[in-house]
């Protein structure tokens, strides 16, 4: 569903995501984790059609994003990992806006909305500005409205960012039940616990390049002798040094 | 719950409100209850202020050769203006030197009037400022976080309002300065004396600004102060200009209307404001120019100066804590579904989900927001004020030929078509770059980015038509011309819109300032700049252009001369191309702009 082939970004001489080969399948929940800096944001950027990509290609359900953006955009629902939306619209407001931006409009979207709304308690608040909503109602609302259209991609960048528990709880579900109904799902996460309890498959990505990529089960047969767990794999591929570094820093 | 207003966020905003009353606390607890004071950390106001120096500093050493230039222009620009204010005072300061008797007292008075209107303006600009600096900026979270002496704080606070809101009547005053010290041969001692004079000056307006925003955030939200103010500024603003317009300072150099000599040199003599710090500062400068320096006005510009300081100190020091707790709190509004905007959406129905969807969010966002809409109001006031102007035109005397009252509409176009020019600056430039914080949504959306440049520039178009033609119509009507100047005028005026628009949203994409929060800041960048001045090009070109078949005409009408045809067609038709032009090719060239465009 999603496919990338030598995927490259880079900004003058930096190069943020260095030739990536990956193929996210359909009915898939692809996680994606690194250390910050590492290219995930920018990766699910281009995925997005935000960013070009220097060289290389993104095709979401069959279409070339580059050739066909309009096209491949209809596929896809993106959420942020900053949800700056437009705070002089209601909730509502903004939902219809979105589905506009879809061409979709009328009973069927007015449905969907309000059972978006009310999944995520925002129902009594649709039709108070945005500017009133905390940071975690403004996540809310963007999850709501990537996933208005039904699209048959979502990428989202770091969902559970201000999330409260009973929030995150409603989101994995949703994630599991739109995966579970042949949709394609791919995040990027620094929440481990998320990432091994809800994703087929993770990638981790360092210095934009993919270090290691499978399931949980595939990483742990190839991870070294005494790493165990997936936050053992992760610190001993993105860094471990550095925390050990840190505990000499606490110490000074 | 909802009612008392929450929130900048639900149950969350009110942890947040709690805990930032805490901190607030850390910034303004007197140091001396804390037993530990002796020990505590005291960052300088210095420190406070330089991460704003080094910002600067660092904008400047990162600048390429692209900002350079930009720069260089803007300075340039600016050096013109100045040379231009500086050439066009000397010439009337000159005069009035020339003049014995009342040259000096009309110099004076004239210094008072420009002090006062700075003053105004200062008071008003450090109001607002305020709210930012003390309440809004992002700064402040991190202060209220740190073991800041609220002295300190209170202190480089005021000082970065003091240079935000008075940076750029400094530079005003400048030339104004320049001219009366070059007229009168002011020397070493003039400049120390303008110097010492304008210090207080601006900082009395600052401490006063900031102490009136400390009392009204501490009775209204500090959102909703910032509508409040917005209004009230420009209300006052608009007020200003209006009284400046209606007491017609021209008369002052004409004094037709005054009975006698003796009562024109009484009315120079009495001082407009005794208990302003405005005319304190005239009495020291035009003191110091004639040789007669009064001390008693730079005493109490002094003196008022340090006790409206120390007041404003602790009158932070007292409501602060509370205001800041206030600041964290949005004023909680709804907007439900009104009869207007259900008509609206039947109306709009034909445009399909899409279009309808991107003009309806348009409408209401700017609506919505105060600081957008609440300069309509100064739009209109600015309109009468014109509109006033033309009517005074003697027109009807005597002596006033066909041919002036046919030319003087004519030209009317082009002031009109500057006029048109800096509102589409204002309403119709900042359009692509408000979205630069929503940029990721309709980027990833299959939105053409054409779609989104029809519904600006049909939303921002229209309303700006509907003016041109109400400048254009009435000010034609109030002048009496006749049918084929009318026509041509409304005519011209209906093609150099649609022209100015595509040029302000336009440039407004190749020029953008996505970071920017404040819409009005927008249109005083470069590329406001640059608009303007592409403006002034085409305005100019379109009069000129018509200008040829226009006096054809006139001369024929006005000599029984017959009509050359091919003169009339050439002239209006090369100026519709050039308005075709300036009206597809900006459009083209912001759409692929936007194409190409990465966040």
């Amino acid at each position: 569903m999603i496919t990338l082939r030598s995927l490259t970004k880079r900004y003058g001489p930096f190069t943020a995501v260095d030739s990536i080969d990956l193929e996210v399948a359909k009915g898939e929940l692809f996680g994606f984790l690194g250390p910050n800096g590492a290219g995930k944001t920018t990766t699910l950027r281009m995925i997005a059609g935000i960013l070009r990509p220097t060289s290389g290609s993104v095709v979401v359900g069959g279409v070339n994003i580059a050739e066909h953006p309009a096209a491949a955009k209809a596929k896809l629902g993106f959420i942020p990992d900053r949800p700056f939306i437009y705070d002089k619209l209601t909730g509502a407001e903004f939902l219809r806006f979105v589905a506009g931006l879809y061409d979709q409009s009328g009973p069927i979207v007015e449905k969907r909305m309000d059972e978006l709304l009310s999944l995520f308690d925002l129902f009594e608040w649709k039709d108070e500005l945005v500017e009133s909503y905390s940071h975690g109602m403004r996540q809310k609302l963007i999850i709501s409205s990537a996933f208005l259209h039904r699209p048959e991609v979502v990428v989202v960048d770091e969902p559970m960012v201000g999330l409260d528990p009973k929030a995150a709880r409603i989101l994995k579900d949703l994630f599991k039940e739109y995966t579970r109904r042949g949709h394609t799902i791919m995040m990027s996460t620094h929440t481990l616990e998320v990432a091994e309890s809800l994703c087929d498959r993770i990638g981790i990505i360092q210095g934009g390049k993919i270090r290691a990529l499978g399931t949980m089960d595939d990483l742990a047969e190839r991870a070294e002798e005494g790493v165990q767990g997936l936050e053992a794999l992760f610190l001993r591929l993105t860094g471990e040094r550095a925390s050990r570094a840190l505990v000499e820093v606490l110490d000074a | 719950m909802r009612e008392e207003g929450a929130v900048n966020g639900g149950t969350g905003a009110r942890a947040s409100s709690v805990s930032a009353s805490s901190t607030a606390t850390a910034v303004n607890a007197p140091a001396a209850a804390s037993p530990v004071a002796e020990r505590l950390p005291r960052p300088s106001m210095r420190r406070l202020l330089r991460p704003k120096w080094h910002t600067i500093r660092n904008r400047v050493r990162k600048s390429d050769a692209k900002e350079g230039w930009r720069w260089l222009i803007v300075i340039a620009i600016g050096l013109l203006f100045w040379g231009f204010a500086m050439a066009v005072l000397v010439r009337v300061l000159t005069y009035f030197r020339g003049t014995p008797e009342i040259g000096l007292l009309l110099a004076g008075k004239l210094l008072g009037l420009v002090f006062l209107s700075f003053f105004a303006i200062l008071l008003l600009s450090n109001v607002i400022t305020a709210l930012s600096s003390y309440f809004l900026a992002r700064d402040l979270d991190m202060l209220a976080a740190a073991p800041v002496d609220w002295l300190q704080f209170y202190l480089a606070k005021l000082l970065e309002t003091l240079i935000h809101s008075s940076w750029m009547v400094a530079l005003m005053a400048l030339p104004i300065l320049s001219a009366y010290g070059y007229v009168y041969q002011g020397g070493a001692g003039f400049v120390l004396v303008a110097l010492g004079a304008s210090i207080p000056y601006f900082a009395i307006p600052a401490a006063v600004g900031s102490a009136i925003t400390l009392v009204l955030v501490n009775v209204f939200p500090a959102r909703r102060t910032r509508d409040l103010l917005s209004v009230v500024a420009v209300l006052a603003a608009g007020a200003l200009v209006m009284l400046f317009r209606l007491l017609r300072p021209e008369r002052l150099v004409r004094p037709d209307g005054v009975r006698s000599l003796v009562d024109f040199v009484a009315m120079l003599q009495t001082p407009t404001s005794p208990f302003l710090p405005s005319e304190w500062a005239q009495r020291a400068v035009m003191g110091s120019l004639t040789g007669d320096l009064e001390l008693l006005p730079l005493y109490l510009l002094w003196t008022t100066a340090a006790v409206i300081v120390v007041g404003g100190a602790l009158l932070h020091r007292a409501l602060y804590d509370v205001g800041f707790s206030k600041a964290q709190e949005s004023a909680h509004r709804s907007s439900r579904k009104g009869a207007l905007a259900a008509l609206a959406y039947r109306a709009l129905a034909p445009l399909g989900a899409l279009r309808r969807e991107l003009v309806m969010k348009e409408t209401r966002v700017f609506f919505r927001d105060t600081t957008q809409w609440s300069q309509l109001i100064l739009l209109a006031v600015l309109l009468v004020v014109y509109v006033f102007n033309v009517k005074l035109l003697p027109m009807g005397s005597e002596g006033v030929t066909f041919f002036l009252v046919n030319v003087v509409p004519f030209l009317n176009l082009g002031i009109a078509g500057f006029v048109l020019a800096a509102i589409a600056a204002r309403f119709i430039f900042p359009g692509v770059s408000i979205e630069g914080r929503t940029l990721w949504l309709l980027k990833s959306s299959p939105l053409p980015m054409g779609a989104l440049l029809w519904s600006k520039y049909w939303t921002g178009t229209l309303p700006l038509l509907a003016l041109a033609l109400i400048i254009v119509g009435v000010t034609n009507a109030l002048l009496g011309v006749g049918a084929f100047i009318f026509v041509v005028s409304l005519c011209s005026i209906v093609v150099l819109t649609f022209a100015l628009a595509s040029m302000a949203l336009g440039l407004g994409a190749v020029f953008p300032r996505y970071e920017s929060e404040n819409a009005a800041q927008i249109p005083t960048s470069f590329g406001g700049l640059v608009f303007m001045l592409t403006s002034v090009v085409l305005v100019a070109g379109v009069v000129l252009l018509e200008a040829r078949p226009v006096y054809a005409y006139l001369r024929a009408r006005a000599f029984g001369e017959p009509i050359a045809a091919s003169e009339m067609v050439v002239g209006f038709v090369l100026a519709f191309i050039l308005c075709a032009v300036a009206t597809v090719v900006p459009l083209e060239v912001a759409s692929r702009k936007l194409d190409a465009l990465e966040v």
